[in-house]
Formats: structure tokens, sequence, C-alpha cells
């Protein structure tokens, strides 16, 4: 007993940078340590130039925040890579969180828990200008006519059912590069994705790339949130979402969402 | 080979150990199968991930609310395979027959043959699907000519004749050198002689080959959601996504198993008789 | 009708037949009675077109038939052969054996070929096997529907290539039974053959051959009771 004290003194006296009456003690993987997750690789404008560790990109810099937050040093975080899949598949995780903008659904937090939300996403069609022109005002009745698409495992592809309900059956892909090429081929007319993202695609990804308009967040039935995922049960999660309550109460959050997701303003809202 | 007169009242002392042996051998089958059974019904379930897997693989509740939507996808797969079939079976025909063809004239059909079943044999199904699928219609052409129903059919198609006239191919190798000496011993032009005498036979030798072709196809149908239609494997992957939960996968598996192992048996029993007929 | 000049014929490296001169009359019958490898089946399979001569003469009413480049198709329809495996096509039924040659080649129907067809059959005992396949038939039966499909040709000459050698031996008779009706119609034959008795009691002239050459010819008569040469007396006593 006497000695498992003096480890724990010892490992206490290591991490200078680290709270005796840290909420995160001795509920991450490695002491003193936050693991956080992100995607292989990660992308504009969630993770610039894929590192992470540089702060750059909205989800780099909210990761950072929360960990300042708990009463982590910048030093100490660290960074793995995961793939979706992998995140959800049971059996152990080896990350403290994870942020690759994962949506919150009750479905989802059977399996896993979800930290509280870190952004409200507005979900954007993307399309061609020529099917922008073509279309005109972006009422419901015109986005129907069109041919949809959507990334299998995003939100988008169930919510394109939900609100549009569309003619012609919607054709699914495996990632944001198919959905593109189908789109570059005119194989499909328009495709939802969270605002970001779309924004992302249509600068830099399709060629005249437009976005015809956004559903924002509070119109959707099933408003797209991202949480940090963690193992079923986590004990950090109050400690997570403490540090994201005090963010959001303090500004900053919205103060990172507006540096590095600024570019949202500028599409029309759908009605 | 019946015996003549009655059969004896007795059975003779081989008929008597052949069943003391079949008894044995049919005993030590069924106590080593319950075994294994009971080995992998009371292990599994002590493992400490299995609470885990069986909620996130095997869930009840996941598997009645989604296995109605995979049912209907599946009928997407029917469709594909039931307009892929015939097609496959016409073109690898014409490629088998193009393989086998001596004249000079149509020398550039045999090299076309070559290469082409090389080709689509030597890439993986995907690949051919990726490159057809998103390729050609990246070319612009106007819809309904860039469907992916049409592109990644036609990857099917042309991956699977290849196959399936290597396959014809062999039938005709299998046919006896006599068969044809006699058609063209009786002035059968060579055209002839394949249509009626050769290719009869050989397909009818090939069609357990073929039949594995026919199941491999159907499963491979699923490989089409990569370029965009919503058939069963691709449902199971949005209900995955959206309940966070492995056991849609399950479900697909159930329904492929329901449809390709009675497809598996029909072959291996075209595949008995006809290794009966030969003896 | 039919006339041989030095016919030469090598598979590779080994030559199978080195010259060979033979004359068939129309309605003769001539045996070719050897040893297996002595070039009999080569002969036969050469005159048919199956294998092409490689120097040599084969005069065909008045034609040339061995000149390189002629289509052999209307030669072959004229000049029927008999394997010794029969080589019926086991897909179809006896009366469709028949039937196919005379249907793509010269577009008789199967209605219109039938009757004589059915004659046929019946002539040579075999009325009742119309319908049936191959594998339900005998060997011997199997062989009567090959000569039936050769004949229903109407070819001018046919070739019988030991057509008997793969038969049980009571299964023998009947098929010799059908020559023997042939040659009393007279159907201009040659056989490849080991019946020696078959050979003396039919054929017109006999060849014995050797190493891919006619020995000698003639009479049965005079080959079987007084064979000039040694090598045919050698092989004439060991298989009589």
């Amino acid at each position: 007993m006497k000695k498992v004290l003096t480890i724990m003194c010892a490992s206490l006296v290591g991490s200078a940078a680290y709270a005796a009456d840290n909420c995160a003690a001795g509920k991450t993987l490695n002491e003193g340590v936050l693991t956080i997750a992100t995607g292989n690789p990660a992308y504009y404008p969630w993770v610039m130039d894929d590192a992470p560790e540089s702060k750059n990109g909205f989800e780099a810099a909210v990761a950072y925040a929360i960990a300042n937050e708990m009463g982590f040093a910048d030093d100490a975080v660290t960074w793995v890579r995961t793939s979706f899949d992998e995140a959800i598949q049971p059996g152990e995780k080896n990350f403290d969180f994870n942020m690759q903008q994962y949506s919150i659904t009750p479905e989802r937090e059977e399996m896993v828990d979800f930290s509280l939300p870190y952004y409200s996403s507005a979900m954007a069609v993307l399309t061609t200008q020529s099917v922008a022109d073509k279309v005109g005002a972006p009422t419901l009745d015109a986005l129907k006519g069109l041919v949809w698409g959507a990334g299998a495992s995003h939100t988008g592809a169930s919510m394109v059912g939900e609100v549009i309900s569309p003619e012609n059956d919607v054709l699914l892909y495996n990632d944001n590069t198919d959905v593109t090429a189908a789109l570059q081929a005119n194989q499909i007319d328009a495709a939802l994705f969270d605002l970001p993202t779309a924004l992302y695609l249509s600068a830099v990804v399709v060629e005249n790339g437009a976005l015809l308009g956004q559903f924002p967040a509070e119109r959707s039935d099933n408003p797209d949130q991202f949480g940090a995922l963690m193992a079923d049960g986590s004990a950090l999660k109050p400690c997570v979402d403490e540090a994201i309550q005090a963010l959001t109460d303090s500004g900053k959050l919205a103060e990172i969402e507006a540096e590095w997701l600024q570019a949202a303003t500028g599409v029309p809202v759908i009605e | 080979m019946t015996m003549s007169g009655e059969p004896p009242a007795m059975p003779g002392r081989r008929a008597q150990f052949e069943a003391a042996q079949r008894r044995r051998s049919m005993w030590v089958a069924g106590v080593s199968t319950t075994l294994v059974l009971v080995a992998i019904l009371v292990l599994v379930p002590l493992a400490p991930g299995w609470e885990a897997v069986k909620k996130s693989f095997f869930n009840g509740g996941v598997f009645t609310k989604t296995f109605p939507g995979l049912l209907n996808a599946f009928l997407l797969d029917i469709a594909i395979f039931a307009w892929c079939a015939p097609l496959i079976a016409l073109l690898g025909l014409f490629v088998a027959i193009c393989r086998d063809i001596q004249r000079p004239a149509l020398y550039p059909l045999r090299l076309f043959a070559t290469v082409y079943t090389d080709v689509f044999r030597g890439l993986p199904v995907i690949l051919v699907i990726y490159l057809v699928g998103f390729g050609v219609p990246g070319l612009g052409l106007p819809r309904p000519w860039n469907s992916p129903y049409i592109w990644g059919s036609l990857a099917l198609i042309l991956v699977y004749a290849a196959y399936v006239a290597e396959v014809i191919r062999s039938g005709i190798g299998s046919i006896h050198k006599s068969q044809s000496s006699a058609a063209l011993s009786l002035g059968l032009s060579g055209a002839d002689t394949m249509r009626y005498v050769i290719l009869p036979q050989a397909l009818r030798n090939v069609l357990p080959a073929n039949m594995n072709l026919v199941v491999a196809l159907q499963k491979d149908v699923a490989l089409l959601s990569f370029v965009g239609p919503v058939e069963i494997f691709r449902q199971a992957g949005v209900y995955k996504s959206l309940y966070a939960n492995f056991t849609p996968y399950v479900g697909a598996a159930v329904i492929f198993l329901a449809i390709t192992i009675p497809m598996t048996r029909f072959a291996d029993h075209l595949m008995n008789k006809r290794r009966k007929q030969e003896q | 009708m039919l006339s041989l000049r030095n016919i030469q014929k090598s598979f590779g490296d080994h030559q199978v037949l080195r010259g060979i001169d033979l004359e068939v009359a129309r309605g003769e019958m001539v045996c070719l009675i050897g040893a297996s490898g002595s070039g009999k089946s080569t002969l036969l399979r050469a005159i048919n077109l199956l294998d092409p001569v490689d120097d040599g003469e084969i005069w065909f009413d008045g034609v040339d038939i061995a000149e390189p480049g002629l289509d052999p198709q209307p030669i072959r329809q004229r000049i029927g052969l008999v394997f010794q495996s029969y080589n019926l096509f086991p897909h179809m039924s006896a009366a469709d054996n028949v039937m196919l040659a005379p249907r793509r080649v010269k577009g008789l129907s199967k209605a219109a070929q039938r009757d004589r067809v059915a004659e046929l059959f019946d002539r040579f005992g075999l009325g009742h096997r119309i319908d049936h396949y191959p594998d339900q038939l005998s060997g011997g039966q199997q062989q009567r529907v090959a000569i039936i499909r050769a004949l229903a040709m109407q070819p001018d000459i046919l070739l019988f290539d030991e057509i008997t050698s793969a038969l049980d031996p009571e299964l023998v008779a009947e098929v010799l039974d059908v020559l023997r009706q042939l040659r009393g119609e007279g159907m201009t034959m040659i056989l490849a053959t080991h019946e020696m008795g078959f050979a003396r009691e039919l054929a017109d002239k006999v060849c014995f051959l050797e190493s891919g050459r006619i020995l000698e010819e003639g009479t049965p008569d005079q080959i079987f009771d007084a064979p000039r040469e040694v090598r045919t007396r050698q092989f004439l006593s060991q298989v009589l």
C-alpha cells in the first residue's frame, strides 16, 4: 500500500502542470497524458494539413481547448488515428476520446458514449454550377426532382430521404471522393453534406462546384451535432462534458468556430 | 449390377461386417459433431467479450427493424443478377469461340479474345467496377446512358464473361478429337462441327463449373454498391451507421446464404451426376 | 474410280506412309491387312482428307483431291469413313446422329429424311433402336449406327478403319453381316481389318502393308494361300 502511494506521489510530482484535484486524474488511458484520436487522414477544415499537433483546424483547435480546460498542457496531448468503424467496434479503445465529425445519434449512443456537442452543423446541398443555374431558387419541390447522392456512412444518407424524399432512388457511395466523382460524371445532381465539408468540397474538389443552399440545424428533425466519441461507460465523460460546457459558456467555442468555419456564411437557407 | 434369384435370407459375412462398420462410423461421427457443437455453444458465450459482440452483431431488436429493408434491397441484387447472367453467357460463349478461330482473316478477333480474357481475369472485380462504373460516365455521356446501373453491370459482365469463356474453352478442349474427326469426315463444315457436335457436349461438361461462377456472381453483385446503387450490402452499411451496430451485416449474410447455399448444393449435385456419368 | 500414286505422309520425323500406290475400281472391295502401325489407318484418313498427305496424288473421279488448297468438304461428303471407336455423337439419338450431316450439308429436313433413315435402320436390324442414345446401345449396335450415318450421305466409296477391333467377339458377326450386305449391293469399299477370314471370303483384292508400303497385293487366294513375300508369310502365320 505504501509502495502504491509512493508511486502515485512520484507520478504527481512528475507532471508539474497537472493539478492534484483534476477531474481526469486516474481516468485517462495513460496517467497525465490525454490521448485524442482523429481520422486517418484528417482533413480541412477540421485539421489543417493532416497535422493536429499544429492546433490548426476546427477540431484540432477545439481538442486543445478541451484539453487545456481539463488541465492538460499542450505537450500532455498525444494523437492517434482510427477509422470510423474501428471506433465503434466492441472492445478496448486506444484513445481517451475521438474527434472526427461523429454525429451524435441515439442508436450510436447505445454502443459508445458521446460528449456534449462541440458543433451543430447545418446540412448543405453540394451541386455543380450548371445544375444550380437550372434549379434557380432552391425550393423543396425543385430539389425533389434531382438525382441525389450521399456518403453511405454519413447522416446525410438518411436525411435525404427524410427531409427531401426525392423522386429517384438515392445513390450512396463509400466516401466523399466517390460522391464528388459521381457528381462530376453527372450521375447525380446533388449531394447532402454537413456545411463545412460541403464548403471544402465545392471550393477545392468539385470542378464548377456550387452550394445550392443549406438546411439550418434547427430546421431538420435530426440536427447534426458532432460530439467527441468515448468508450461506452467512460469515466472521463463528465470531465470532457464539463470542459465543453465551460468553452460554450465562455464563448470560446463560438470563437474557434468563427475562426475556422467562417466560410459558412453566404449560403442561402432553403425553404 | 443386380444379383439374380432370391436374396439370401441371412446377410453374408461381408454384409454383416460392413453393417457393423457403418453403425460404428455413424456413432463416431454423431458423437464428435455433438462435442464440437456443445463446445461452441458453451465456450463462446464464456469469452469475456461475448456480451459486447452479441450486442453489436446479434442484436435481435436491430435485426427485426432492419431485416425487411434488407430483403427489399436484395431485390435489386436479384434484378442486377438477372440481367447480367444471360449477357455473361452470350459474351463468354462468343469469346470462347473467338479464341479457337483458325482462319487468318479473323485473327484480330482471336487476338482480341486472348487479350480480353488475360486482362479481365487478371483484375480484381472491384477495380473494374470502379474504373468502368466511374470512368466511362466521366467521359460525359448524357443521361440515362451514364447510369451506374448500366456501367456497373457492364463491369461485372466483362469480368465474368472472361471467366466463363475460359471455362467453356476448357470444355471445348475436353471433347475428344475423334468427335470432330467423325463430324468432318461426314462433310460437315468446321462451323457446323463446332455448333452441333462440339459445343453441345462441351457446354454440358462445364455446367457444374459455370454453376459455381453463377454463385460467385450472385455474391459479387454487391460490389456494384461501390458506384452508387443501394443494394443489400450498401443498405446494411447504412443501417450499420444509423444504429452503430453490425447486426444488419449478419442479416445480409443470412439472406445471401439462403440463396447461395441451395445454388452451391445444386452445383455439387450436377458435378456428382457428371462424375457418375463418366464412370 | 480411286487411284493412289506415291502417297507420302510423316508425323514429325516418323514417316508413316512411304509411297503407296493403289487402284480401286467401282464396286470393288479392297482389304488392307498388316500389323498395327503399318499405316492402314493413316492411309484411310488421308483418303478422307482428315490428315492431308505430304506428297503424291489421289485421283478420285478424275480429280486429284490431294491437291493442296482444295476445299475438303465436298470431297468428304462423297467418301465415307467409319471409325474403330464408332465416334457416335453421345448427345444425339441414333436417328439424329444419322440425320445431322444430310440436314446441314444437303439441306434435307428431318421430316424429309425420316422415312429413308427408318428404312436404313430396319435394313440393318436396328429399327427398334432408332431413338435410343449411344450409351443405351451395345458396341455392335453403335458401330452399325455409325455405318448407317456414313451411308446416309450416299457416298461413292466407304472406308472402314478396323471397325470390329473394339468389339467383344460375339458382336463382331453382326457388324460383318452389314458389310456383307453392302458388298452384295455393290458398294465400293476399302477396309483396314484384322478379320482374315472375312477378307478371304469377300475381298476382291488384299493388300499387305508393312512400314508404310504395300509389300504385296493380290486376290485373297494369292495372298492367303501363296504369299510371295517372307514378311507376308510371317504375318499371316501369326494371325491365322
